[in-house]
């Protein structure tokens, strides 16, 4: 199962690299990265989806890890928590004049835009879900993909929630005593 | 006032109380070695840099304080690599200093160029790179910092020439800010609780003693805990001397050469007490059937080692002295006569077999040789070994009653580690006898450093226990592979000439009966000497687990007679 972490991070130089080194080194698959600035210039946020095979035993893992990188300042794990997430997705379709009309309505549908044109191509910018752009690429996909880019999933908690870890050492919105029933799913 | 960077970070170095440091010069750190003579710090110039980062290493476990190498960029660097990563695997304290090309050069593959942040980030607790002299400062007191608290690790700083050079207004930071790195010091109420309350449960409770005591100096509180409980002691590999080898609740070492009744008392136990250890697969055996019937308490510092290997019922995170000051007042006392008393059973069925019963067949053992050291050092010289057989026999033969004198790699299992690990717990305690224990493969990794012990009037014993094997892989060949010894034969130079051309001095044991007179002669004489023990040949180091196999299912030592 896919599992979806906020990190803020300080804004330095080879934070990125610190925070890949550790996935690749304890052996988890990122399957998303995004990285961006936040309102405070001297932090930065990423969104990582990660594969986690053992369920929460692989996120406490991952969470605890990751807050032993000192520069990394918080880690959430907003798995389950109520959040907007997002992706934002470029594709570029071959279509000349014939088809244009076909995948403006196809875009309106997803509402995504058409953000640019060319003789025989246009440009679909699509922003949701991942699912949702999973089922638009289906349905580009026939009439003809070039090309394609896609940011990664970006995630943020509703309410009032800031973000901000509660328990040092433990992450922010599992509480302690969790790590406690944690050991009961231990393989 | 203004300062070039080299200077600011000898000033940092005074500041954090450095007495000496560990190193070797090029091109890359040279103004730091030109404005290290304008400051009081002991500079102890190494044969090579891996030498140094276990001299650093050495002072560090036994001293209490941060040890430091130093060394140029590219070869330099990676020279420290494997000293580094072996500090990193048990949680030593040491900063690691590297020159680093001129910052405008970074990435143009400049002479002596090498990504050494990039190659040690997986190795080092944090490391840092400085590109400008008005970085220095911040870095050196964050560097310590990190590099002492919490979990305790190694931090590098890789200081490009020009930061070196430069000058800049000089002003020792007040404190560090770090937003990122508040470890965590004690456990909340509600969890020490539960952990009372599996206290109180429990008939059958032993306490795992790990490095983690020692790094918090916890040695009291545990004895403390211990006493009142009534719960006997097995210690990691590294967590030896942390509890008093001749106190009656300790069991010894436990794991793959562990004493056959702390592993049966371990699997049979029905609470663990895991203080400041990480259930190494060393220690557990298989995971599968790995003490099967108990609930598991896991005190630690770093919230990633919980639940890692072994899955803890009441997982604490904290300091541990905090926490077992916290703990003692909330238990009660017990006495676990039943449980000790079937110990006790187990312990001298465990004890006919001792390798000390065995009778005198003319032959050198190397059990018997370091059995002979601790009976003419009254068991308190500090002790420091390589990795393999005759690390395992020190455990098991040089039972330890005081804190900090023992020096092992232990979760690198760095051979070459004993000789610089022991010259550095030397700078630490010139007053102590100091014993490098290293069998013959692992003492010529690293055997220039005698020179550096010449060099430094370093009071360093050595014995080498030579048996013309790589033995701990023989015996591995011997019992997993059918005997087909490949590449463990080994020819080795004359110990004793290559001493005396150190300008050691240095004797040949052959017989039993030369066994006290050289050791005594080795501990009269002033400065290093080596002494060369001309051990069996074929030796298997006993109790062991295999790999992978319960760690009830020893194969047991012969019993002779």
């Amino acid at each position: 199962m896919n599992y979806t972490f906020i990190a803020l991070v300080e804004n330095k130089p080879g934070v990125l690299n610190r925070v890949a080194s550790l996935f690749r080194r304890r052996n988890f698959n990122i399957e998303s990265l995004a990285v961006g600035r936040t309102e405070k210039p001297e932090i930065s946020r990423m969104t990582v989806v990660v594969d986690c095979p053992n369920g929460d035993m692989d996120a406490h893992k991952i969470e605890a890890n990751l807050y032993k990188l000192v520069n990394v300042i918080d880690v959430q794990d907003v798995t389950r928590q109520p959040s907007v997430a997002r992706d934002l997705a470029l594709i570029k379709v071959k279509a000349g004049p014939e088809k244009r009309a076909e995948v403006n309505s196809l875009a309106a549908i997803f509402r995504a835009r058409i953000v640019d044109v060319a003789a025989d191509s246009v440009i679909v910018e699509a922003t949701g879900t991942e699912e949702k752009i999973e089922g638009m690429i289906e349905l580009l996909r026939p009439i003809g993909i070039v090309e394609m880019v896609r940011t990664g999933q970006v995630s943020m908690t509703r309410g009032v929630n800031d973000g901000v870890r509660r328990v040092s050492g433990v992450n922010g919105n599992r509480q302690f005593e969790d790590l406690e029933e944690l050991a009961e799913m231990a393989p | 006032m203004k300062k070039a960077g080299a200077e600011i970070l000898w000033e940092c170095l005074v500041r954090e109380g450095v007495e000496v440091v560990f190193g070797y010069p090029g091109g890359a750190n040279m103004p730091i070695y030109d404005a290290m003579l304008s400051y009081p710090i002991h500079h102890v110039l190494v044969r090579h840099e891996q030498g140094a980062a276990h001299m650093a290493d050495g002072y560090a476990r036994t001293s209490g304080k941060v040890g430091v190498a130093m060394a140029t960029s590219g070869p330099g660097a990676t020279n420290l690599v494997t000293g580094i990563a072996t500090a990193m695997m048990d949680s030593s304290p040491v900063v690691f200093i590297t020159g680093q090309v001129a910052a405008h050069l970074i990435g143009g593959d400049a002479f002596q160029e090498v990504d050494v942040t990039g190659i040690t980030l997986p190795i080092t607790k944090h490391n840092y790179i400085v590109t400008r002299a008005d970085e220095v400062a911040e870095v050196v007191r964050e560097a310590f910092y990190i590099a002492r608290s919490g979990r305790p690790g190694p931090v590098l700083i890789d200081i490009c020439k020009n930061a070196q050079v430069e000058q800049c207004e000089f002003v020792y930071p007040d404190d560090v800010k770090l937003p990122g790195y508040q470890p965590r010091m004690s456990a909340p109420q509600a969890d020490l609780n539960q952990a009372v309350k599996l206290i109180e449960k429990a008939r059958r409770p032993i306490i795992l003693c790990g490095h983690g005591v020692l790094m918090s100096g916890a040695e009291e509180a545990l004895q403390h805990f211990a006493v009142k409980t009534q719960t006997p002691v097995a210690s990691t590999l590294l967590g030896l001397g942390a509890f008093p080898a001749s106190h009656e609740l300790s069991l010894g070492m436990m794991g793959m050469h562990g004493e056959v009744h702390t592993n049966l008392a371990i699997q049979n136990s029905d609470l663990i007490l895991a203080f400041g250890m990480r259930f190494d697969d060393r220690v557990t055996g298989t995971l599968k059937t790995y003490a099967p019937h108990a609930k598991k308490i896991h005190v630690e510092i770093d919230p990633s080692e919980l639940h890692k290997n072994v899955a803890a019922d009441v997982p604490l995170v904290g300091n541990l002295k905090t926490v077992l000051t916290d703990l003692i007042p909330m238990v009660d006392e017990y006495d676990h006569e039943e449980w000790k008393r079937q110990i006790g059973e187990w312990k001298s069925e465990a004890d006919a077999r001792s390798i000390m019963n065995w009778p005198d067949d003319g032959e050198l053992h190397v059990a018997h040789m370091v059995h002979e050291i601790w009976k003419s050092t009254g068991g308190g010289a500090i002790i420091s070994t390589d990795v393999g057989q005759h690390q395992m026999w020190t455990a098991q033969y040089y039972p330890l009653e005081k804190p900090n004198r023992w020096i092992t790699s232990g979760g690198a299992g760095t051979m070459g580690f004993g000789l610089p690990s022991a010259i550095g717990a030397w700078f630490a305690h010139k007053d102590q006898e100091i014993w490098a224990i290293a069998g013959d493969g692992g003492f010529q990794m690293t055997q220039a450093e005698l020179t550096t012990a010449v060099q430094e009037g370093a009071n360093v014993k050595v014995a080498i226990m030579n048996n013309n094997f790589l033995g701990m892989v023989r015996q591995w060949q011997e019992f997993f592979f059918e005997k087909r010894y490949s590449a463990v034969n080994m020819l080795t130079p004359d110990f004793i000439k290559v001493a005396e051309a150190h300008g050691v001095p240095a004797r040949r044991v052959t017989k039993r009966e030369e066994i006290e007179d050289a050791i005594q002669w080795a501990r009269n004489t002033k400065g290093p000497v080596v002494l060369e023990f001309r051990v069996v040949q074929e030796d298997a180091v006993y109790p062991m687990v295999p790999a992978g196999a319960s760690l009830d299912q020893m194969l047991q030592r012969p019993i002779k007679s």
